[in-house]
């Protein structure tokens, strides 16, 4: 099953508006992907399930998916998880 | 419209929290829903039917406020989305039809199923666990919302009102629309999160008034932010009146300007109360408050030197006159990127200055931040410790600033400590600066959050005013500023009393300058002092 391992980027780690931006854009993507942190592994459409992970800034996680369209849906949000989102929410506002 | 007034107007006294004078329909916030007995459930279909249209109302509801403060609110607009993808969760919803399949009525599965990924997020501490709160929020939503009564939260009928609620939290009061005229609760105090939003918005506000628990909705009522007064069984055409007459003070005092003075002439600074460059506004006569720490509230990483250097130098190239406080945390106000460990006692434990003692070089590399940007922007930095305590700790914050060139060097006050050995302190710095919220609070021993315990944190008290004035008295003696930066200072009620007591500066909210230099300028110093000396006399 393809999947990818990344460090997240972002300063307040996997919460918040990175966390916010990451669920939209996967749930936009249409594709199911799960994200895994360890042995823990959820939607990553779901923000409640992409929070409970309690991902900080350098946690590795793991995303993963077997359907049509995983290797563009997983390196769309590889992508995203290698930005730090706050910083550009600094520069945006 | 049905006559829903009780017979004649009658008044109930609360604190009075934000100045200015307003009325309207009142209208109270909903609370959360009683969850009554579970019935069994007939027809899956339907109850899970309502499990999804539950969610979606409340997801709904949460979109749309988002969207009427899109413009404006940015941050409230983010903290709506973010509550609004949580209610359209798929895993919540998933696991709330689970539980209808397993027998539960829509009320009942929707709070298990919150309850588990409350459970999840509370167990992870820190950020997450004050998004649990949150989520008890979503909860009493989305099962008021299959109970089919009212959504608990601030009601939105399309028209101003005076908003009524036993208190307010942050996420009420984000997105609190235009509609709102002033604001009304039962529990809170002068330092509560109402006041200070009230405050910060300009909004009327009166706190801890046992009455309005009774207020019945659509009844007009008459709002005094500054005495606390509320008045019921007024008419529609009596509130039109109330906002006419209060407009036109607002556009008298907003036509007001130029430097804090008694009648006399007698000088008071007007300064401005800020969290960064982001607060600074064209009136007052500079910054008497940076708060520094709100820089970097949501850190888990300590913020780099570089990083403080622009953010001081920020605000001293647009303003000439500007006292930093050094981070003022603790575990009541936690800052993640300095991880200290919980407290059983966290308003008396480890805070402001004290968190030095463990953790030395947060300091060092703020002071060193502050003094660069001073020398960049070729401002003259003040710079003043929180949470001073004793001569010594102000001896030994004094060396370290001065060590590094910082022209001004100045302790806060609000330990009763370091009140009654004011004249000591004033030995060791250049100037004090008195923080009213906490130092009632350690004088009255009345914890600032202790919704029964308002009337000992009014700014008013006399044994509050005492430490003020031993305060200015030492400042007098030793010829140095001596200023006010807590709540007090914007409360236009107690300007001419603070003067009259010695004090030299009054930092606010910058909301509040034009009514605390119209208060100073209708009064002599002479007054002044009279009406400080019936203050201390006071019971």
């Amino acid at each position: 099953m393809p999947e990818r391992t990344v460090a997240v980027a972002s300063a307040s780690g996997l919460h918040a508006r990175p966390a916010k931006l990451f669920v939209q854009e996967a749930a936009r993507l249409g594709v199911p992907v799960r994200i895994r942190v360890g042995e823990k592994s959820v939607p990553a459409h779901s923000m409640l399930g992409v929070l409970s992970l309690g991902a900080v800034h350098g946690t590795e996680v793991t995303l993963e998916s077997d359907a049509p369209g995983a290797d563009e849906a997983l390196d769309a949000l590889v992508t995203l998880l290698s930005r730090d989102l706050d910083a550009e929410e600094a520069l945006d506002a | 419209m049905p006559d829903l007034q009780p017979s004649g107007p009658a008044s109930l006294a609360g604190l009075g929290v934000s100045p200015g004078r307003t009325a309207g329909p009142c209208l109270r916030m909903a609370g959360p829903p009683a969850l009554p007995a579970p019935n069994p459930v007939t027809d899956t279909g339907a109850e899970l039917a309502v499990v999804g249209e539950a969610l979606e109302a409340v997801a709904e509801d949460l979109r749309r406020r988002s969207a009427a403060v899109a413009g404006g609110d940015r941050g409230a607009a983010e903290i709506l989305d973010a509550l609004a993808m949580m209610a359209d969760d798929p895993m919540l919803k998933e696991e709330a039809e689970q539980g209808v399949r397993d027998g539960l009525d829509a009320p009942h599965a929707l709070e298990a199923a919150f309850a588990r990924h409350r459970e999840a997020l509370a167990s992870l501490g820190g950020y997450l666990a004050e998004r649990a709160a949150d989520l008890d929020d979503l909860k009493h939503r989305a099962v008021a919302a299959a109970l089919g009564v009212p959504m608990p939260g601030v009601p939105s009928p399309g028209h101003p009102f005076v908003l009524v609620a036993e208190d307010l939290s942050p996420a009420d009061t984000a997105g609190l629309g235009p509609d709102v005229l002033a604001l009304v609760t039962v529990k809170g105090g002068p330092t509560s999160h109402t006041a200070i939003l009230a405050r910060g918005r300009g909004l009327p506000a009166v706190v801890a008034c046992a009455g309005a628990a009774h207020l019945v909705d659509g009844t007009y009522i008459a709002v005094d932010g500054a005495t606390g007064e509320i008045v019921t069984g007024v008419t529609e055409e009596d509130a039109a009146r109330v906002r006419e007459q209060d407009s036109a003070e607002r556009a008298r005092l907003a036509a007001t300007s130029g430097p804090g003075r008694t009648a006399d002439g007698h000088p008071v600074k007007l300064l401005l109360n800020i969290g960064s460059a982001a607060d600074l506004r064209p009136d007052g006569e500079g910054v008497g408050l940076f708060r520094t720490e709100f820089l970097f509230l949501d850190r888990k990483q300590a913020p780099t030197y570089e990083e403080q250097v622009t953010a001081y130098a920020d605000v001293f190239t647009a303003v000439p006159y500007v006292v930093v406080r050094t981070l003022d945390a603790g575990t009541d106000k936690p800052l993640p990127f300095l991880g200290l460990p919980e407290e059983p006692n966290p308003a008396l434990g480890v805070r402001g200055l004290r968190v030095d003692r463990v953790l030395p070089d947060v300091l060092d590399t703020q002071l060193d931040a502050i003094a660069e940007a001073a020398r960049r922007t070729g401002a003259e930095a003040w710079v003043m410790a929180p949470m001073v305590s004793t001569p010594g700790e102000a001896a030994a914050f004094a060396r370290r600033a001065r060590a590094r060139g910082i022209a001004r060097v100045g302790a806060m006050v609000e330990v009763p400590a370091a009140a009654l050995l004011a004249d000591r302190l004033l030995r060791e710095v250049d100037f004090l600066s008195i923080g009213t919220n906490d130092l009632s609070q350690y004088t009255y021993a009345a914890d600032r959050q202790h919704p029964a315990l308002a009337d000992l944190l009014d700014p008013a008290q006399p044994a509050l005013l005492r430490l003020v004035e031993l305060c200015a008295e030492a400042g007098r003696a030793a010829g140095k500023p001596v200023g006010v930066c807590g709540e007090a200072a914007g409360d236009a009620r107690l300007a001419p009393i603070l003067a009259g007591l010695g004090v030299t500066s009054l930092s606010m909210a910058p909301v509040c300058v034009p009514a605390v230099r119209d208060a100073l300028a209708r009064h002599t110093l002479e007054e002044c002092r009279e009406l400080a000396r019936a203050a201390l006399d006071g019971r």
